[in-house]
C-alpha cells in the first residue's frame, strides 16, 4: 500500500550524531509557557503560568495542573494537546498497576512508564515528538518526588527545577533560593516568586496555577488559596 | 470428577506469632493411583514468601513458572523485594486473565512482609477469588477435612515450634481421611531470620 510507504521514522540522526526532530521539540517547550516545581521537606509543590489572550476567556474550566492518581499529579510546558495525550495514558497506566497488583503506582513507575511512551514517538514510523516537558510530583515511600520528563524520554529526578521560557533565569533563582529543610508553604512562596521572576503583566490567582502533594495525597489549589500566597508577595 | 481433584493433594497455612507455616502432602496420582511421593507443591518465591499450588499438577508446575517470570520481572523492575499482598495480588489478576479457560490451581500464599515481617496467608479460587482470613487457609482434595481440624487445632499467637506441631498434626490428620492425598508432608516454618523445611513420614497406604 502506498500509505506505508512514507510511514518510516521521521526522528533520523543528522551527520553530526544529533537528532534535531528531538532538538526543535525542546525549542518548543522552551518556547511554552514556564512552570516550576520544587521539593520540600513535607512535600512538593508545582505551578504553572495560565495566562489567557483575551478577556473573553473562561479561565478555571481548562486545567494544565492535573491529578494522575490520589498521590501524583503533573503539569507541563509547551503543547496543551500533546500533554492532554499523555495526561490520559499517565492516568490509565496509573489504573492498570493497581488493577494489578492492589497497590497505588509508585511515582518512580509512573515517570518511568511515561517516559517509555515519550521515547516511543522519538523511534515511531508516521509519529512526531511530543511538544512537551513535563513535571510529575509525588508522594510515596514516605518522601516527595518531582521528576522532568522531557520529548527525548529522558527523565531527570530535581530538588527543584524550572522549564519552557526562560527556564535559564528560573534555575539560577533556585539556585539562590532553595535550601534543603524548606517546608511546603515556603515553598509554594518560592515557586510563586520564580514565575514572577519572568511573569509580564499582572500576576493573580486567574492566571497561574499551583498544585501541591504531600502525606494526604495530591490537590490544586484553587484560586482563592493561591490568592492568599499571592497576598505575601511584594 | 472434576480436573481439580485429578492429580490429588492437600495444602494447608497458618498464622502464628510473627510467623507463618505452609505445609502440603507429597503424593502425586493419576485418579487412585499413585505415582510419585516426592511430589513438591510448595515454591519458594523469596526469602520470606512461599506459594502453594494444589489441583491439577501439570498447571502447578505452569503456573509456578509463570508467577516466577512475573514475580522476577517485577522485583528487577522496581529494584525491591515483592511483597506477599502484591505477589497474591499479581497471582489474583493473572487467573482472573483466563476467566474461561482457567488453569486448575488453587493457590495458597504465605509470608512475611519485606520490611515489616508482618506475617501474611491468603488462598484463591481457580480464578483468583481472593480470600485473607486472620487464622488459616486450606487447599486440594482434603480441604473439608484441612478446615475441620484447623478448625479445633488452631490457636491465636502460636510460637514457631507450637505452629510447627499444629500445622503437622492438622494436616497428617486431614490427608488421612483422603484416599487422594498423602504419602508424606513438607512443612515451612517461616520466621524472621530463619525459614525451617522438614519433611514428614506418614502412612503410605
Amino acid at each position: 500500500m502506498s500509505s506505508e510507504r512514507y510511514s518510516f521514522s521521521l526522528t533520523t540522526f543528522s551527520p553530526s550524531g544529533k537528532l534535531v526532530q528531538i532538538e526543535y521539540a525542546l525549542a518548543a517547550v522552551a518556547a511554552g509557557a514556564p512552570s516550576v516545581g520544587i521539593k520540600a521537606s513535607n512535600g512538593v509543590v508545582i505551578a504553572t503560568e495560565n495566562k489567557h489572550k483575551s478577556i473573553l476567556y473562561d479561565e478555571h474550566s481548562v486545567h494544565k495542573v492535573e491529578m494522575i492518581t490520589k498521590h501524583i499529579g503533573m503539569v507541563y510546558s509547551g503543547m496543551g494537546p500533546d500533554y492532554r495525550l499523555l495526561v490520559k495514558q499517565a492516568r490509565k497506566m496509573a489504573q492498570q498497576y493497581y488493577l494489578v497488583y492492589k497497590e497505588p503506582i509508585p511515582t518512580v513507575q509512573l515517570v518511568q512508564r511515561v517516559a517509555t511512551v515519550m521515547q516511543e514517538y522519538t523511534q515511531s514510523g508516521g509519529v512526531r515528538p511530543f511538544g512537551v516537558s513535563l513535571l510529575i510530583c509525588g508522594w510515596d515511600n514516605n518522601r516527595p518526588y518531582l521528576f522532568q520528563c522531557d520529548p527525548s524520554g529522558a527523565y531527570f529526578a530535581w530538588k527543584a527545577t524550572a522549564m519552557g521560557k526562560n527556564y535559564v533565569n528560573g534555575k539560577t533563582f533556585l539556585e539562590k533560593r532553595y535550601s534543603e529543610e524548606l517546608e511546603l508553604d515556603d515553598a509554594v512562596h518560592t515557586a510563586i516568586l520564580t514565575l514572577k521572576e519572568s511573569f509580564e503583566g499582572q500576576m493573580t490567582a486567574d492566571n497561574i496555577e499551583v498544585g501541591i502533594c504531600d502525606p494526604q495525597g495530591f490537590r490544586r489549589f484553587d484560586p482563592s488559596t493561591v490568592k492568599d500566597f499571592l497576598a505575601n508577595i511584594p | 470428577m472434576s480436573i481439580l481433584a485429578y492429580n490429588g493433594g492437600a495444602m494447608v497455612a497458618m498464622k502464628g506469632e510473627n510467623c507463618v507455616a505452609i505445609a502440603a502432602d507429597r503424593r502425586f496420582g493419576i485418579q487412585a493411583q499413585t505415582v510419585a511421593t516426592n511430589f513438591e507443591k510448595v515454591f519458594e518465591m523469596g526469602p520470606h514468601l512461599f506459594v502453594g499450588l494444589p489441583g491439577l499438577a501439570t498447571d502447578t508446575q505452569t503456573v509456578m513458572e509463570k508467577l516466577r517470570f512475573r514475580k522476577n520481572l517485577y522485583e528487577l523492575k522496581e529494584n525491591r523485594r515483592i511483597s506477599p499482598k502484591v505477589f497474591a495480588a499479581m497471582i489474583s489478576n493473572m487467573l482472573y486473565e483466563k476467566r474461561f479457560g482457567p488453569f486448575f490451581v488453587e493457590p495458597v500464599v504465605a509470608g512475611l512482609a519485606p520490611d515489616t515481617f508482618e506475617p501474611y496467608i491468603c488462598n484463591m479460587d481457580l480464578i483468583g477469588c481472593l480470600n485473607e482470613p486472620s487464622d488459616f487457609v486450606v487447599g486440594g482434595t482434603a480441604s473439608a477435612q484441612l478446615y475441620g481440624m484447623c478448625e479445633s487445632l488452631w490457636e491465636p499467637n502460636l510460637a514457631p515450634d507450637d505452629l510447627f506441631e499444629t500445622i503437622s498434626q492438622a494436616l497428617i490428620n486431614a490427608f488421612d481421611r483422603d484416599a487422594i492425598s498423602g504419602w508424606g508432608a513438607t512443612v515451612y516454618i517461616v520466621e524472621k531470620d530463619k525459614v525451617t523445611i522438614r519433611n514428614l513420614k506418614t502412612r503410605m497406604d
